[in-house]
């Protein structure tokens, strides 16, 4: 079996099928990252460039990681976003970045729908590392990745979203790759963060955290984007914090052997208490390794196909 | 010079609707009658357009386009918009001043009526700035910009933010009898968006423009024209609560008029799904009960014009990603099979149609266009109603392509367009 699409631009555009398939891809590439030597010959002769146009040390570094252990040739590539006038240079950075003869281009751009332009403009695959607040696919994965291999399944499971999931795509990704493997999803977070009509995406809303523990088996805490306290999104971080912050006590009213996840970088103290992301409990680490092993998955997926 | 245009269906709405011909003599509209060839005199010097199975109508009036010039002429030139709005049936049409400069004194204004003499197709009625550079602090010379020929006054692309200088702009354009056109956006509550904020932009993370953002504003003018006893116009209405509020206004005998967009009742926020910059403008598509709720407006006549706010941009700039492309999209030469659909979908009666496009905002701004009747200026339109054809964009006379009806089948052609009885287009 195969990946049959070129590019990998949203969970939101995959079948369950093709879900399981990079899953699976993924299982062996695990193996790999824990071996003595990390490197399979899979993309040998293989261009990957990476190209972000916001900072991200940690996606670049996993997409780097994941291609280089596969043996592909990596160009890391990050044109400045604040000089140029946005867009415009994606487009123009593309036709440069086809005539490298990339096999793969894995795109990080601060604009929702950057990664289906750019897939409709080269021949190259292409791997939405992240549109604007649209999706963050592969996270998405990692993530259903991660929570497969603690929990056994996902079908079944009850998985809340908590934070600012209206300027989140990993919230999207997550949302989109939960609900097509059958979880139940619940989002979580004050009203000025929760975007509109969300609930026909097939979620349970709640504004009240508390509300929407029980029973729950896993939690994805976002990040909160300290700079949107200026705009009116929430009054200050202490209350954020209280309201809406993973602490121990939240963790016991669950009820389950919960699963608590974070796409990191965490705000300790804010959106997860120390004792929280310091626990056994805690999945942050594992998401990180299984990032690297997703990815190659896809690549390898991918490069078969071309 | 003597004009005979032969066996078409004439409609002039609200006054004919008829097979008859037209004689124009000397740009004026001569004497309308079935079957005038055989009492004319001379009959070799006149010249016979035949109309069989045509609508012919009076010219439409479009009371908002932005031509780009002076400033963007990259965009649009007053030129080429003109050859787009007669290609598109258009003989008059009202531009924005939102061109560099301002169009905020006489003489921009003065320039952009000496352009449109050179290109000399359509009529060109200029609207001249509320406030000095549209910022929205200190009035423009709203007089003299009235003396030098501007019909209205707007600050459009912009809101006048200001509840005060708006009511003193209402105010002051009372002396002069002008029609006060504010870009209806609340731009706090709209500040960041690039689309209708609604379940679409939830999925696809693309900043929002609430509803709110244009019905808190239309609500304000609303009050603000009651106020201060002024004529308010509302361009692009596109939400349920704007057509509540304008609805509510006018049976309480507020002097207000507005217009719709053919995109605002064609399209839905739907459009937006693939990222195409094509289908981002500002009010945005909204979601099907706006359309509906716009649909219902024109039937009733809450909504009196239909008007296009032709917005050029070039391919660089349409190119951007969704969030940084500007907002706008051509729509002079698609304007009429759009329209049309609403009679094939029976919201309008061909009449009323026609209407929207021509007595409507001629009544609207005062304009002595939009009608048939003897001795009027003869700017006419043919409409071949039943033609079909596909809009190709690079076939487009714009100088932009900037339009999200590209491949679309539309129903309704002009075939030909008169302007003072001169015929400045013809279709191929
Ligand atoms: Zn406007
Ligand atoms: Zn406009």
């Amino acid at each position: 079996m195969s990946l049959k699409r070129k590019d990998l631009l949203s969970i939101s555009s995959l079948s369950p099928e093709e879900i399981d398939l990079i899953l699976e891809a993924a299982e062996p590439f695990k193996e790999v990252s824990g071996r003595e030597i990390k490197k399979v010959p899979a993309l040998r002769g293989k261009t990957v460039v990476n190209l972000f146009f916001e900072p991200s040390t940690r996606t670049s570094t996993s997409f780097e990681l994941a291609a280089k252990r596969l043996s592909a040739d990596v160009i890391n590539f990050s044109p400045g976003s604040s000089s140029v006038v946005k867009g415009e240079t994606l487009l123009d950075t593309a036709r440069n970045i086809e005539s490298m003869q990339a096999d793969i281009i894995v795109l990080r751009h601060s604009s929702s729908g950057a990664a289906e332009s750019l897939a409709r403009h080269v021949r190259s695959s292409v791997i939405n590392a992240g549109d604007g607040w649209h999706e963050h696919p592969t996270q998405g994965l990692l993530d259903l990745f991660t929570i497969k291999e603690k929990k056994g399944r996902l079908s079944g499971l009850s998985v809340a979203i908590v934070g600012d999931v209206a300027h989140s795509r990993v919230a999207r990704s997550d949302i989109h790759a939960l609900l097509k493997m059958g979880a139940e999803v619940r989002v979580v977070g004050p009203p000025t963060m929760i975007p509109a009509f969300i609930e026909r995406m097939g979620v349970k809303v709640f504004s009240n955290f508390d509300a929407a523990l029980p029973g729950v088996d896993v939690i994805i805490m976002l990040r909160l984007q300290l700079e949107r306290q200026g705009r009116s999104l929430f009054p200050s971080m202490r209350e954020y914090a209280t309201l809406y912050g993973l602490n121990s006590e939240r963790v016991q009213r669950t009820g389950t052997d919960l699963l608590v996840m974070h796409p990191g970088p965490i705000n300790r103290g804010v959106e997860i208490s120390h004792e929280v992301a310091d626990s056994s409990q805690a999945a942050i680490l594992d998401q990180v390794s299984n990032g690297v092993a997703v990815r190659m998955g896809l690549m390898y997926l991918l490069s078969q196909l071309q | 010079m003597r004009t005979l245009i032969k066996g078409g269906q004439v409609i002039d709405p609200g006054r004919m609707n008829q097979m008859a011909d037209i004689l124009i003599e000397d740009g004026k509209i001569h004497t309308i009658d079935v079957n005038l060839q055989p009492t004319l005199k001379n009959p070799e010097s006149v010249t016979i357009i035949d109309a069989k199975g045509l609508i012919v109508c009076p010219g439409f009036i479009d009371l908002h386009v932005h031509f780009r010039e002076p400033g963007f002429e990259y965009k649009e030139t007053i030129a080429t918009g003109v050859d787009s709005a007669v290609a598109g049936g258009f003989t008059t049409v009202c531009c924005m001043p939102n061109t560099n400069p301002v169009n905020d004194s006489q003489s921009i204004t003065d320039f952009i009526l000496r352009q449109a003499k050179i290109a000399d197709k359509a009529r060109v009625f200029p609207i001249g700035a509320i406030t000095k550079g549209s910022k929205g602090e200190e009035l423009a010379e709203i007089g003299e910009l009235h003396q030098a020929g501007c019909v209205a006054i707007s600050d459009d692309g912009i809101p006048v933010m200001n509840s005060l200088v708006m009511r003193r702009a209402m105010e002051y354009a009372r002396a002069f009898d002008l029609p006060v056109i504010d870009h209806c956006e609340d731009s706090h509550l709209s500040a960041g968006g690039a689309m209708n904020e609604g379940f679409v932009s939830t999925e696809l993370g693309i900043p929002g423009i609430p509803n709110a953002a244009e019905e808190v504003m239309v609500a304000r003018n609303i009050f603000l024209a009651e106020l201060t006893q002024s004529r308010l116009h509302l361009p692009h209405v596109s939400t349920i609560g704007s057509v509540r509020l304008l609805r509510d206004a006018k049976s309480r005998g507020v002097s207000v008029t507005a217009e719709a967009c053919p995109h605002h009742f064609s399209l839905t926020e739907e459009a937006v799904r693939t990222f195409d910059t094509n289908a981002k403008m500002n009010p945005p598509l909204r979601t099907d009960a706006d359309v509906q709720a716009v649909k219902g407006a024109l039937k009733d006549g809450s909504i009196d014009v239909i008007a296009t706010d032709h917005a050029p941009h070039a391919v660089h700039e349409k190119q951007r990603q969704f969030d940084n492309a500007p907002f706008g999209i051509i729509g002079l030469e698609s304007a009429l099979p759009l329209t049309l659909n609403l009679v094939e979908d029976g919201v309008l009666t061909i009449e009323q149609a026609i209407a929207k496009l021509t007595c409507e905002p001629a009544r609207v701004f005062k304009l002595p266009f939009g009608t048939l009747a003897l001795g009027a200026d003869a700017d006419v339109t043919l409409i071949d109603p039943k033609k079909s054809w596909t809009l190709d964009p690079s076939r487009l006379r714009s100088k932009s392509r900037n339009t999200p009806f590209a491949g679309w089948t539309m129903k309704g052609q002009v075939v030909k367009t008169l302007v003072g009885g001169r015929v400045v287009y013809e279709a191929e």
